[in-house]
């Protein structure tokens, strides 16, 4: 049988477990083992060597991430946990499949890199939509202080961590690490310049993990099973299963954990169904609206880091957008590009000024009023707001479908420009 | 020292500063937005692209934020690449999508960043065809014009106006393209340095709106380089005229003291020179009644002549806020004998007790600068904030600078000021604000303390001990004060470069000698610790390092019958003692001639008023609190027959026959005369240049040739300026002038405040010359410490009595400032303040109208207001305000109805 | 004036944390929870509890897309606007939205039952086209589910 250590408890239209009902089922067993007497570093190099990757979409090594918080007792303290939760990313949608389904399982994983990293308090970061898992997250951590998995030494260890629940009050720009760090410092949610990073330097000036929420998902059945087995779960080179996601207009749009690595072909067609009927696959964006598009020529790539980057994209979060014959790629890429530009945090000029005018050149496009010279404009953007010209990532991200779309549906954006309008909007 | 390579040519550069810095030190132009020398990088703006190899090899390199770069030794960046041009023209690009296109009216055309910098990246097409953003403005307040749709989101203006100046009724609002900086809500924003938005900003948001009510173009503006009247910080400023009358007043470079930034009332104050109180020509007051007449110059001093042939029979009353030279020339006319500072008795000794600590004791005055730079400071009984404001805002820096060092454990430099801020959070070096009432200061402050001067003197004394026990220790101090004085002498032992700032406002000697005390033992522990003492006038300084005697002297010499005849320079003395006083003095004079250059009720008062030039119009030399001499030159020759008073002084001498002036025809020959006969003004300097006069108008000044063709179609020829090496004109020497004497800045490309870089040694240092004005005191060697051995009594309240500390006030506390239309809109309401427990005693409560009764005065009326931080037993005067009567300071005064 | 149980709640984030003034966006989640929407008042109300100035609150207020700064309706719809709801006819059900409320995006119904209002992904891209009102979730939404969903909110 396939194993499935992120979603194995989590049963579709349930209530998620309880803290009794998920220890029952081996639950906090990682925190028994590691509290029982591994060295936090021997935490952390377990994580390491299991090739866990972040799965908030920069896929970062975990491992690495932890060994570069201070330790010992010259550290700074307190030192803190940001867990990311906030999932804004378009076409985005498997955090809240295991912070509503199994948020002990989050908790666990808390734990564990809380233990990893001697930090003594964290925070879960949840975007202001996401009600039904604040509120079962907040019972969760109810039952886990009550049981004793939270609150002052736990197990007897010597070791006390604090969780806290905080909802977010919207922008996606509080998805990205920094920002997350100033919008929990009760500030506006701009980004921060790194370095220093949050590792060193994070919330309140003290060092501070952000994990992604399934990132930390991962954890605990790293330390339960050992990093061999975590990688084995793998069909790629980076370790264990990934929850992939699919939407747009196949049978089945869903999510689901599949080791890592699995194609995109497995994903679309046998999970998802394949595409509705009398409907094409044009493109599909991999790992959310940030992620170049790719075609069906790439339907047998494996869906990992580096299989998709080799590609020409980003796995991102891993969650599949579908364009189908049927959706005008301009249409989408204008939809997108307003996402970004709403969504810009007003704080450095490349994405602020940038992303509303490709906007407004996109739709201008999309509604026959283009003009050739439109495509020069739209392209030199996607290399002046590539990475390191602006502060942070989001205008980056949104440059990625933008230049792939050129790229691929070029034919489309010329019908638009010659035919003076949609080609997929009836006349009039 | 590290090598770095600019386009392949390499330089050696201090090492700990960033990219942009180095490069435009260097003299390159580089463009730039959020940063600023005086606010540091963020990298917001994304303007100072340039291109960063990671070796010889490297052909391609990647885009790097040069503000957001550190100096490493071997860098290799391109400014010149095709890409980082493409790059820098694009973000002009972004700008302009919102950016209106309406330089032609925009107050900031002609001295804009935004102009410049668009000009040097070449965007010079426009591409985006949609509606730009519009915006709705404030109303801000009678100092700054707000329009928001000319803002490009640098977040420099919240940068400076929270995190620099302390501020709090601002901020960022809004998100995306929408980002708005403004208040919560239309209203005037509070902080006392508000004005320098309108430089901070590099666009039109924040103009000055003062300005704009006799607008004219940057260029169109004759300068001069001129020091500030409204204080004794003494910072550096550029007049701007017009047509005769004076339409601005910005910040003069100079890193000492100003560094880039004055206080509102300093750039808002200048106002007073075109009020319709100006004296604008002699007047003569007819006996017996009160009839003024207009009266020429000659038959002005031919009537005075007289009186003054013989010096004997003449008292003159000199002032610190005329120039040391015409406060010299004043000495010429009475003779030293008769000349006194003009000030009142206390006034005259505090002043001099300041200079006697200063110069006698270990501890020397620092520049503006070198407050900033100390990482821990006390503040004993000065709220300087309104009475010294650009030392207050040096504090901040202090505060703030020190943990930057914590910083730097991390590695973050202290240029990443957003790094710093995070990593620092909220924390702040050591300050303690020991003051009679609340504090601007006080919410940058460590701890706070309220106490009368007696209290603030004894705990500075407690303070001084604690960090060195030859210091005397005060007895019987409460638990709690000497807890608090060995937690701030910890603190303060802690430090590296600690600073004691005292000033001499609330009137007490024991407050100057303990914080003499306090900087002596600090220097005996082996600290750099430096020593502030905040005079009231521009040159009070100047005059206490002179010989004249007190205002007493001299109301004894007119009431004894020795002198018959008083002239008074510059000097309202309604403002110096108690009214029936100068009232008496005034009329026991047979003739009172004042020279002054606006109606107070001393000229009022005067049988002969002569017509003085403002400062802005005038020449001379002044000296700070921090003992820097600083000349300043007339920005423009005033009409009618304004003159300096040091020239009317001459002239009358001249009208007299007297010899003591013959040779003096001009400021220089004043100078030598008057460093010649007082040693302690012996580096009062005398600048020339050789190769022509240096021009007071910019190069593009227009309109020359038409400006009075009304009248005359022939230009007439420009004054000539005796007194200084300066022209009136837009011609004349183009090399490098002395700092003290340049009018303006100003270079190919740079038309706006960030031209100073052109002019800087290195960014945000010295200027090309160094730094104006000539120090005149120096501390005397550390062995020689003689410790004020006299401590006070704790303060013990009177019953029915109330002990009268000063109330300083930033706007209306200062005599010439308040005449502008402007600072009097922001002059708060009168009032005497009392710990509400006192004013219950009293059976008032706020708002009711107090009736105050001195020592054989008349009562005087004042409404109530509580204060609930002043000690009981303390009343809180606010000093100088408009329509409040002078009360010496420390007195007591009685319960309504009592004497 | 915050109310007491207001001040409880926020009182109750701020246990959390080390400063103060960083449970500023829980003290306007609190009072949008209880009054809808955040007023001036309430701005300055904020202010006062958490020793800030109302400019400062105001600052991080408007920041954030979900702190209402002006009155809402007794409920909130927010239509998911972006990728895959587009993709799964976002359009359409704008169109009948608009239809049904007699209202447009940002607006009010007469009877201030319902404020109309666009959201970034909500997180729902597999029951797409998505929406929200209150605390509920719903898709994917169509013509036959809109009138029931809508009866349900009074
Ligand atoms: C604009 C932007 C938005 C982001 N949004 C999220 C998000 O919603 N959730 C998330 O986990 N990471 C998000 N990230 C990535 C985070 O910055 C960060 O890399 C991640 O939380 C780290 O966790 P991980 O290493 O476990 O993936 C975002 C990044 C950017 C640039
Ligand atoms: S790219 Fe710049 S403006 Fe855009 S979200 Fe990041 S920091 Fe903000
Ligand atoms: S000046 Fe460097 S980014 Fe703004």
């Amino acid at each position: 049988m396939m194993e499935r250590p992120l979603t194995q408890h989590i049963v579709p239209n349930r209530e998620p477990l309880s803290a009794e009902e998920y220890e029952k089922v081996g639950g906090y067993g990682a925190v028994r083992k590691i509290l029982g007497g591994i060295a936090p570093q021997d935490v952390t190099r377990m994580v390491k060597d299991s090739g866990l990757r972040g799965r908030g979409g920069a896929g970062f090594p975990t491992g690495l991430k932890w060994g570069f918080v201070p330790m010992g007792d010259a550290a700074p303290r307190p030192k803190y946990l940001a867990v990311n939760g906030d999932e804004m990313e378009p076409g985005t949608f498997k955090d809240r499949v295991l912070l509503e389904g199994n948020p002990h399982l989050l908790l666990e994983g808390i734990l564990v890199v809380s233990y990893a990293t001697q930090l003594d308090t964290a925070f879960v970061f949840l975007r202001a939509e996401y009600k039904l898992a604040a509120a079962r997250m907040r019972q969760a951590i109810g039952e886990a202080y009550a049981r004793g998995w939270l609150g002052k030494n736990i197990l007897g260890s010597g070791f006390s961590l604090d969780v806290h629940v905080h909802t977010s009050a919207g922008r996606y720009i509080c998805g990205e690490e920094t920002g997350m760090i100033n919008s929990l410092e009760g500030r506006r949610a701009a980004p921060r310049a790194k370095p220093p990073f949050p590792p060193v330097v994070g919330l309140w000036g003290k060092p501070t993990v952000t994990n992604n929420v399934e990132t930390l998902c991962c954890v605990p059945s790293i330390v339960v099973n050992g990093p061999q087995w975590f990688k084995n779960l793998s069909r790629g080179d980076d370790g264990g299963t990934k929850l992939y996601g699919v939407s747009g207009k196949v049978k089945r749009p869903g999510a689901w954990e599949l080791p890592m690595g699995t194609t995109v072909r497995e994903i679309l067609e046998e999970h998802a169904g394949g595409m509705r009927d009398g409907l094409s696959l044009r493109g599909f964006l991999p790992g959310g609206a940030s992620t170049d598009f790719l075609t069906d020529a790439h339907l047998d790539v494996k869906m990992d880091f580096a299989s998709i980057e080799k590609a020409g994209s980003r796995l991102g979060t891993g969650t599949t957008i579908v364009l189908d014959d049927e959706t005008c790629p301009v249409g989408l890429v204008l939809n997108l590009t307003r996402f970004f530009a709403q969504e810009s945090c007003g704080w450095c000029t490349p994405c602020r000024e940038g992303l509303p005018w490709l906007a407004s050149i996109l739709s201008d496009l999309e509604n026959g009023q283009g003009r050739a010279s439109d495509l020069k404009i739209l392209e030199e953007h996607t290399r002046l707001l590539g990475p390191g010209n602006t502060y942070c990532a989001l205008a980056p991200g949104a440059m990625e479908p933008i230049a792939s779309a050129l790229k691929h549906f070029r034919e489309d954006f010329e019908r638009h420009l010659r035919g003076k309008r949609c080609p997929w909007r009836s006349a009039g | 020292m590290a090598t770095i390579y600019v386009d392949g040519t390499p330089h050696e550069v201090e090492e700990g500063q960033n990219l942009l810095q180095a490069c435009l030190s260097l003299g390159y132009d580089l463009p730039y937005f959020c940063w600023h020398p005086a606010l540091h990088s963020v990298g917001a703006c994304r303007q100072c692209a340039v291109k960063q190899f990671k070796d010889e090899r490297d052909a391609r390199g990647r885009i790097v934020m040069a503000c957001m770069t550190p100096v490493a030794d071997g860098i290799r960046i391109s400014i010149d690449d095709p890409e980082a041009r493409e790059f820098r023209k694009s973000v002009i690009e972004w700008l302009m999508t919102n950016h209106p296109h309406d330089c032609p009216i925009c107050d900031e055309g002609g001295s804009c960043h935004l102009q410049d910098m668009t000009v040097m990246t070449g965007h010079a097409h426009r591409r985006f065809r949609y509606k730009k953003r519009t915006y709705r403005n404030q109303c801000l307040g009678p100092f700054l014009n707000h329009e928001m749709n000319r803002c490009i989101q640098c977040y420099r203006c919240v940068r400076f106006y929270r995190d620099y100046a302390g501020g709090r009724d601002f901020d960022v609002l809004g998100s995306r393209n929408r980002v708005y900086f403004g208040r919560h809500e239309d209203g005037v924003l509070e902080n006392e340095f508000s004005g320098n938005l309108a430089e901070i900003c590099p666009t039109g948001v924040f103009t000055d709106k003062t300005l704009k009510k006799h607008y004219t173009r940057k260029w169109d503006l004759q300068w001069s380089p001129s020091i500030c009247p409204h204080c004794a910080v003494g910072c550096n400023v550029s007049p701007g005229e017009r047509y005769g009358s004076l339409r601005c007043v910005v910040n003069r470079y100079n890193d000492a003291v100003n560094g880039y930034v004055l206080c509102d009332r300093g750039r808002f104050g200048y106002e007073y020179v075109n009020s319709e109180k100006r004296i604008r020509g002699p007047l003569a007051r007819g006996a017996g009644e009160n009839a003024v007449e207009a009266v020429s110059k000659g038959t002005a001093l031919e009537r005075i002549r007289p009186w003054i042939s013989e010096p004997e029979r003449v008292v003159g009353i000199g002032s610190p806020r005329a120039s040391l030279e015409s406060n010299f020339a004043l000495r010429a006319l009475v003779g030293p004998e008769r000349f006194v500072a003009g000030m009142s008795d206390p006034e005259l000794r505090l002043a001099r007790r300041a200079v006697s600590i200063l110069r006698d004791g270990p501890a020397a005055p620092p520049s503006v600068a070198e407050i900033e730079a100390c990482d821990a400071v006390v503040v004993l009984g000065e709220d300087l904030t309104n009475s010294a404001p650009r030392l207050a805002l040096a504090v901040r820096q202090a505060v703030r600078r020190q943990p930057t060092e914590k910083a730097a454990r991390f590695k973050i430099p202290a240029w990443d000021a957003a790094a710093v801020a995070y990593c620092c959070q909220n924390e702040k070096g050591p300050l303690l604000v020991a003051t009679p009432a609340p504090d601007r200061l006080d919410d940058a402050a460590t701890w706070t303390r309220r106490a009368a001067p007696d209290d603030v003197a004894r705990l500075g004394f407690a303070i001084a001990h604690a960090v060195c026990s030859a210091s005397p220790a005060p007895d019987a101090m409460s638990e709690a004060d000497r807890s608090l004085a060995e937690e701030v002498a910890r603190a303060l032992k802690d430090a590296k470069r600690p600073a004691v700032l005292t000033g001499v406002s609330c009137g007490s000697e024991d407050v100057l000698r303990a914080a003499a005390n306090l900087a002596w033992a600090l220097r005996a522990e082996g600290k750099d610790a430096r020593l502030s003492i905040a005079l009231p006038e521009c040159n009070s300084m100047g005059l206490a390092l002179m010989d004249g005697g007190s205002l007493d002297q001299a109301i004894e010499a007119v009431e004894n019958g020795s002198a018959q005849t008083l002239v008074v320079l510059e000097n309202d003395l309604f403002r110096r003692m108690e009214k029936t006083k100068a009232e008496r003095l005034l009329e026991s004079a047979q003739h009172a001639i004042a020279i002054d250059c606006v109606e107070n009720p001393t000229t009022a008062r005067a049988e002969i008023v002569l017509p003085a030039a403002a400062l802005y119009e005038a020449s001379g030399t002044v000296v700070n609190n921090e003992g820097r001499a600083q000349r300043f030159d007339r920005c423009y020759v005033a009409e009618d027959n304004i003159q300096d008073g040091w020239r009317w002084l001459i002239d009358a001498m001249s009208a007299a026959r007297r010899s003591e002036a013959k040779d003096w025809t001009s400021l220089d020959d004043v100078r030598a005369a008057m460093t010649e006969a007082l040693p302690a003004l012996a580096g009062v300097a005398q600048l020339r240049v050789e190769g022509g006069k240096i021009p007071r108008q910019p190069h593009r000044y227009s309109g020359r040739t038409a400006m009075r063709a009304h009248i005359d179609m022939s230009e007439p020829t420009p004054p000539e300026d005796a007194d200084s090496p300066l022209a009136f004109s837009m011609e004349g020497y183009s090399g490098a002038e002395p700092p003290a004497l340049q009018p303006f800045f100003w270079s190919p490309g740079w038309n706006s405040p960030s031209a100073v870089n052109k002019h800087q040694r290195e960014i945000g240092g010295a200027l090309r010359g160094g730094s104006p004005g000539i120090r005149l005191i120096e501390a005397a060697p550390s062995e020689k410490i003689v410790w004020f051995e006299e401590i006070p009594q704790a303060f013990s309240r009177r019953p029915d009595e109330w002990l009268l500390v000063p109330l300083s006030r930033i706007f209306g506390g200062e005599e010439l400032s308040v005449l502008s239309p402007a600072v009097a809109e922001r002059v708060a309401a009168a009032c005497i303040a009392m710990n509400p427990k006192d004013a219950e005693a009293l059976g008032l409560k706020a708002g009711d109208e107090a009736e105050i009764r001195l020592g054989g005065t008349e009562p005087i009326r004042q409404p109530l207001a509580d204060m609930k931080e002043l000690p009981e037993g303390v009343a809180g005067w606010p000093s100088g305000l408009p329509g409040v009567e002078w009360v010496e300071m420390l007195s007591w005064i009685g319960r309504k109805g009592t004497d | 004036m915050l109310t007491e149980e207001e001040k409880t709640e926020i009182e109750e984030h701020l246990a959390a944390l080390p400063v103060r003034r960083s449970g500023c966006i829980d003290a306007l989640n609190v009072v949008q929870r209880h009054r809808r929407w955040v007023s001036d008042e309430s701005v300055r109300d904020i202010a006062a509890f958490l020793g800030m100035t109302p400019d400062e609150v105001d600052s991080v207020a408007t920041f954030y897309s979900l702190i209402f700064r002006r009155p809402v309706g007794r409920h909130a719809i927010l239509l998911c606007d972006s990728a895959s709801c587009w993709i799964m006819g976002q359009e359409n059900l704008l169109d009948l939205l608009e239809k049904r409320l007699g209202i447009g995006l940002g607006q009010t119904t007469e009877d201030d039952r319902f404020t109309l209002l666009s959201v970034a992904c909500l997180g729902a891209c597999d029951r797409a086209p998505a929406l929200m009102i209150d605390d509920d979730l719903y898709g994917p939404v169509g013509a036959e589910t809109l009138d029931g969903i809508l009866e349900r909110y009074e």
